[in-house]
């Protein structure tokens, strides 16, 4: 299945957010992924919206409608950087605890609390690379994860 | 000189008549309160209906019998609520209103306090767009967005909500200029390239059918249309919400397609090889199966709003724009070309004399309402404004009420709301007191607003009122008599009551009664003789007429029941 990245630039007004994902599950449309923020331009945030709906170019119109939304573009998957930022509480104890911080370490996240029985990382990266993480430390025991949604630019132009 | 401090009540007022707005339609109410204290001093009329969805169905007839804004006002919690259906009718039918809305003081917003609901969250799926006021300063400003939005490119409906205690606070009046809104700038000019290929295609068509509806009417462009249409000779569809935009009795003149609608207009967009769709929506009331619609046809689309534009049906030739700018760039790139369509019209003309339109109606047999439709056009004014309910009689209407001008004939197409009618017909009255305005309603609709009668007659909003009395709910009836085996469940209403002659009389209307053929005539020449009261004509009608052609919901519009022999076949 394959992936359609949308980047939606809005004005930052109340209410935005729920206009779009209200209709976006008004028109039956499902999301992988939705983050919202800020941008350069004062007054105006960006969203970036992942789906694998074939009816894309339908909600693009649909988003397109509403008052609030200036721009969708939808992201070349070739030619375009992904983000997405990751934290993820996991259960140490005497036997696991270097072994957990080692490859957390090797795969490039960050120890943001460790705790006796605890460790706290923080790792940013596409998709796969995050769940990638996610698997190699599934066996010692994932207490809480949160992932911030995924986040995308256009490399070229 | 120096602007005095209004109260953002004050802005409200000042702002409507900035606007230019003369009527407006509502309900007071405690959050609202502040603005009808202004508006007692206004020369902007107000009309008390006697619910909110009354009063919103009354803005939207004022609505599209003008073509311009509808204005209705609420009060906060059960008034905004009570809007609803009127905003999502609006909203459906493209039709251009502002509701102006009371909401609980700032501070208490999200309190749960008294009459409170969450009217932008509410209806932020029924409007085109919706505003919380926060500061009284955004006033004048915010309500000429809000009439830009609901009047320019798709028309729609916009809400307006305001805090009571905005409405309380000062702030100055300052001249509401149009700026620049980064995420609305429809579309109106047509790309020539499209009209080109748009053109191409209508010059290789040896059967082009031109499909319109709504979008002609919002657009004013059926004078465009009638040129076109006549100089290339090309037939013409109207829809639902499209009749009106090409005059019934016009050779080229097919009317209303789908589940519906007459056979030779439905057969025609089947047998076309090129239909030409501006203005409409490919609804599934007129494509049924869209798998088995128009199969040989190619399609160009044109409409104002590019979501329709392949949403059912993928368009060969796909072009956003008003319509009027359309049709009149594919009349001039034509370039007078000669189209051969002349075995195209001699087929559909063969197709009409054989599958005309029927119904019969016996000396001394009940009432059958398309012979009553016909006998109250021969007495009615060429451009009276015509305001149906949703069912059977509103099928009726649109298949045997020859409509010649746009404007006239209101209803509710794409919600389907019963209880439409009168209150959309009085504000059509209220904006055309000099024309013949006739709310042809059914008795289960009419039941669903009829306290507003009471307005029409407290108002002096002399209209005419024709309740088809069948005693059900009519269309549910054809459809428990052809899909569930003849049982009527919860589908009678009874004809007896209410007696609407009492009714009407209780209401300061005057009430007549018509039940046989011998007395259609003498009781419309009362009706239409009071100029002074509205004049409600209870018409009893026969419970068991059906609908004729119909597609069932679904189906192929290849196959029409014609008869009620048809369906032994089903």
């Amino acid at each position: 299945m394959s992936e359609r990245i949308l980047s939606v630039l809005v004005e930052d007004k109340p209410g935005v957010l729920a206009r779009i994902s209200s209709t976006i599950s008004r028109r039956g449309f499902n999301i992988n992924s939705l983050s919202v923020g800020p941008t350069n331009i004062d007054g105006r945030s960006k969203m970036t919206i992942v789906t694998e709906l074939e009816s894309v170019e339908q909600v693009k119109k649909q988003l397109n409608k509403l008052i609030n939304v200036i721009k969708i573009v939808e992201l070349d998957p070739d030619n375009t950087i992904e983000s997405e930022v990751l934290l993820m509480k996991v259960s140490i104890n005497k036997d696991t605890q270097t072994s957990v911080i080692e490859k957390a370490s090797l795969s490039g996240a960050k120890s943001v609390d460790v705790g006796q029985n605890y460790a706290v990382f923080e790792l940013t990266g596409t998709s796969k690379e995050l769940k990638k993480f996610e698997n190699l430390l599934k066996p010692y025991g994932i207490i809480e994860m949160i992932r911030g949604g995924r986040i995308a630019i256009q490399s070229n132009l | 000189m120096e602007e005095k401090m209004l109260t953002g009540a004050e802005l409200v007022i000042r702002g409507l008549e900035h606007l230019k707005v003369s009527t407006i339609f509502g309900v007071p109410g405690g959050a609202i309160l502040p603005a009808y204290d202004p508006l007692y001093d206004s020369p902007i009329r107000h009309i008390l209906a006697r619910h909110e969805q009354g009063s919103g169905h009354m803005a939207e007839g004022y609505a599209q019998a003008t073509g311009e804004l509808g204005v209705v006002i609420a009060t906060s919690g059960p008034g905004a609520t009570n809007l609803i259906t009127s905003l999502n009718n609006a909203l459906m039918d493209s039709t251009p209103l502002l509701a102006i809305t009371g909401q609980v003081a700032s501070e208490s917003i999200g309190n749960d306090a008294f009459q409170e609901a969450y009217t932008v969250g509410l209806t932020m799926a029924a409007t085109k767009h919706n505003y919380l006021i926060t500061k009284a300063s955004e006033i004048p400003q915010v309500l000429l967005e809000a009439k830009h939005i609901a009047t320019t490119g798709r028309p729609g409906p916009v809400l307006v909500d305001i805090p009571k205690d905005i409405l309380n606070e000062k702030a100055k009046w300052v001249e509401p200029k149009l700026i620049d809104l980064p995420g609305y700038k429809p579309t109106l000019d047509a790309n020539p390239k499209m009209i080109q290929q748009a053109v191409n295609l209508i010059k290789e068509s040896k059967k082009p059918l031109l499909y319109v509806g709504g979008g002609i009417i919002h657009a004013k462009a059926h004078v465009e249309l009638y040129e076109l249409a006549k100089k290339y000779n090309i037939p013409v569809v109207t829809t639902l919400m499209g009749r009106g935009a090409f005059p019934d009795g016009d050779e080229l003149c097919l009317g209303m397609p789908g589940m519906h609608g007459n056979y030779t207009a439905t057969t025609s967009i089947q047998n076309a090889d090129l239909l030409i769709a501006i203005g409409v929506r490919f609804d599934d009331r007129v494509t049924a199966n869209p798998k088995y619609f128009a199969q040989n046809a190619k399609v160009i689309h044109a409409d104002i709003d590019p979501a329709e534009i392949g949403k059912v049906r993928e368009a060969e030739v796909p072009i956003v724009g008003d319509a009027k700018s359309v049709i009149k760039g594919i009349f001039e790139k034509l370039e007078s070309a000669e189209l051969e369509t002349s075995n195209w019209i001699n087929e559909l003309n063969t197709m009409k004399e054989t599958y005309p339109l029927n119904y019969k109606q016996e000396d001394n047999g009940p009432l059958k309402v398309p012979y009553v439709l016909e006998e109250l056009q021969k007495m009615s004014d060429e451009d009276s404004i015509v305001v149906s309910g949703v069912g059977q009689h509103q099928m009726w209407i649109s298949l045997h009420w020859k409509f010649t001008k746009p404007n006239t004939w209101l209803n509710s197409g794409g919600l389907g709301t019963m209880g439409y009618s009168l209150p959309a017909a009085i504000g059509a009255k209220a904006a055309f007191p000099e024309k013949q305005v006739l709310a042809l309603d059914g008795d289960g609709c009419f039941q669903m607003t009829c306290q507003e009668l009471i307005t029409a007659s407290t108002e002096n909003i002399p209209l005419k009122i024709v309740v088809f009395n069948n005693g059900n709910h009519g269309m549910v009836r054809q459809w428990q008599k052809i899909f569930y085996n003849n049982r009527f469940s919860a589908s009678e209403l009874t004809h007896h009551t209410p007696d609407y002659v009492k009714l009407a009389e209780a209401m300061g209307a005057v009430g007549l009664r018509m039940e046989q053929k011998s007395e259609v005539k003498d009781v419309f020449e009362k009706m239409l003789e009071i100029k002074d009261k509205p004049v409600l004509v209870d018409c009893v009608v026969d419970p068991d007429d059906m609908v004729f052609p119909m597609v069932p919901a679904g189906g192929s519009n290849d196959i029409i029941i014609l008869n009620e022999e048809d369906l032994k076949e089903l």
